[in-house]
């Protein structure tokens, strides 16, 4: 069997792109606002939820048939925060710098409605190895939006990409200035709403 | 005219379907509508036919606007002259008034118009008229300093995410122009406040200047230290109620003069395209929230809470926004009693951001731009209120 035909790979692309956790679903708004100042904090934001939301999926996966239907909620919202801390505690002790940058949005990833909604909505139901592909792709899916969204706002706002300065120095002489307004939170609602506008219009086309 | 017509329906057939440039069709159509009246009527029943269409009504805004613009030109040469001593004839003040609004003016018809037209060709509409208001209004609301790239990054972001992709001319919740404002002053907040950008800079043969500081009443009134009388600030400044109200003094180009606005309101009045309503809402709004603030202002609140009714009215862009901005017939609300509501509410919470906030000197582009958001909902709610005063259908 191809590769792109198999079941995996379906799940695994549908949250990159037609069914983007941001951009479509609109899910994980406030995070994406929060880290998106800078690249590299978005980078690492992107990898620490890629790899809680892959590991929630295969464990909740796992325990789908013991998990009593009255409680769930409460035995996934325990995996997720446990993962959570899990990744917290590794950046703090091998990334400091970035972990400070994050702050309390690391520990906020617990509640970010695409884990609890993935463990809902597919981990209960499907078995670990799927679940853990659906992790990944809703993990990615959320990443590159928070990337693309982190590009423009540190381009603009701050002149620089991963805290290099990009913008050379004879342009600030000719009169450009940096757009304030980017750095500030109101600036990643316009870019995210102008990617999904550019994403409804291509899902649209295609 | 005959020639002109012949001309037209030439090139028609060039932009019909099937013609050559049929994807430029709505660039043909604004030309020949501005000339000529329309061709296409209605065919189906209940419609009333009546010469005020959209570009009558926009047209007629622009002429309201003539006075403030023909001062715009003035005041702005006015006070670059001022600012470097030059001679303040009337002929050069004009001259290079000119210089500083026809720029303006140009770069935003140019980039706002060809999004319109990128918007219009993609979307198979027509070009609507309603960006002909907004590119007279928004170099009016410009501070006279600000370079002409941000002009540009300003009328782009008020017509793209102001307007067009709401829908287009008649759906955009929110005034094009002052969105255009708000992104400016949000993302170069340097070059649209504070002291140093209300004045135009003539570069002067014998002497150079390499900037002036030149502060707008609201300005000196918020910075007014606790416990002194504002007035006598103002008055120091050279800021009289008589001087505001004519306008010969800094701040957006357009705004300064209350004189040149009212000529504007009465026309908008007499013709019926303004609401007298939200106009006389906002200065009611205004008079009795700084008469409220006047009242408990005590001797250590902040300057700003003292200044007299009056002053506010003549200050800043208070008028201006009321007269041109808040009766923006798309993003005020459609009923009598809401347009009250929302004219109260604007004059109000422009008074109190003018004094209560010190980061914003002046309330009013925010306020406006608040209750254009809330507009849908006061209409929601007057609409609901005339409902249940009906007797109900009896089935």
């Amino acid at each position: 069997m191809k590769l792109t035909k198999t079941k995996e790979f379906k799940v695994f692309m549908e949250p990159i792109s037609v069914a983007n956790p941001v951009s479509v679903l609109v899910l994980g708004i406030c995070s994406s606002l929060a880290v998106t100042t800078q690249l590299i904090p978005a980078f690492v934001m992107t990898f620490a939820m890629t790899a809680v939301l892959a590991c929630s999926n295969v464990i909740i996966s796992l325990m789908r048939n013991l998990i009593p239907k009255n409680i769930r909620i409460i035995v996934e919202l325990t995996v997720i925060s446990s993962l959570v801390i899990l990744a917290d505690q590794l950046l703090k002790a091998f990334m400091f710098d970035v972990s400070k940058m994050l702050s309390v949005f690391v520990g906020l990833i617990i509640t970010n409605c695409i884990i609890m909604g993935r463990a809902e909505a597919f981990a209960l139901g499907n078995g670990p190895w799927i679940s853990f592909w659906d992790g990944i792709g809703n993990g990615l899916g959320y990443g590159w939006i928070l990337v693309v969204v982190a590009f423009f706002r540190e381009l603009l706002g701050s002149g620089t990409l991963f805290g290099f300065k990009v913008i050379p120095q004879a342009v600030y002489d000719f009169g450009y200035v940096d757009m304030g307004f980017m750095v500030l939170a109101p600036g990643a609602f316009i870019v995210i709403g102008l990617i999904c506008w550019f994403q409804k219009t291509c899902i649209k086309g295609s | 005219m005959k020639f002109l017509l012949k001309l037209l329906q030439d090139q028609e057939k060039l932009f019909k379907k099937g013609g050559k440039l049929e994807k430029l069709y709505p660039l043909f159509e604004a030309q020949y509508t501005i000339l000529f009246s329309q061709k296409t009527v209605s065919k189906t029943r209940v419609h009333i036919r009546d010469f005020l269409d959209t570009k009558r009504y926009m047209i007629t805004v622009v002429l309201a606007l003539l006075p403030c613009m023909l001062f715009a030109i003035y005041n702005s040469g006015y006070q670059a002259h001022a600012a470097a001593n030059l001679s303040l004839e009337h002929v050069d003040i004009i001259k290079t008034g000119l210089q500083v609004y026809i720029p303006l003016l140009l770069v935003t018809f140019v980039v706002g118009g060809f999004w319109e037209v990128i918007f219009s060709v993609v979307r198979k509409h027509e070009i609507n008229e309603g960006f002909l208001v907004t590119g007279m209004l928004f170099p009016l609301i410009m501070p006279a300093g600000i370079p002409l790239w941000m002009v540009a990054m300003g009328i782009s972001f008020g017509v793209v995410i102001g307007k067009e992709v709401f829908g287009g001319t008649g759906r955009n919740f929110l005034n094009p122009a002052l969105t255009g404002r708000a992104f400016l002053f949000f993302t170069y907040p340097a070059f649209m406040s504070g002291d140093g950008v209300w004045t135009h800079m003539v570069a002067a043969k014998d002497k150079l200047v390499d900037g002036f500081s030149g502060a707008t009443p609201l300005a000196v009134a918020a910075l007014s230290p606790t416990g002194e009388s504002v007035s006598s600030d103002l008055a120091s400044a050279g800021f009289s109620v008589s001087n505001m109200f004519w306008g010969f003094i800094p701040g957006s180009m357009g705004e300064t003069s209350v004189f040149c606005v009212l000529i504007g309101a009465a026309i908008l009045i007499i013709t019926g395209i303004g609401s007298w309503r939200t106009m006389l809402a906002c200065v009611v709004g205004a008079v009795s929230m700084s008469a409220l603030f006047n009242a408990v202002a005590s001797p250590d609140s902040v300057a700003m809470m003292s200044v007299t009714p009056i002053q506010h009215l003549v200050m800043g862009g208070f008028a201006f926004g009321a007269v041109f901005m808040a009766t923006d017939p798309v993003s005020s609300p459609s009923q009598k009693l809401s347009k009250l509501i929302y004219g109260f509410l604007i004059g109000a919470v422009a008074i109190i951001i003018r004094a209560v906030n010190p980061a914003y000197p002046e309330g009013m582009m925010l306020s406006i731009l608040l209750m254009n958001v809330f507009a849908p909902v006061i209409d929601h709610f007057v609409m609901n209120a005339k409902l249940k005063k009906r007797i109900p259908n009896v089935i």
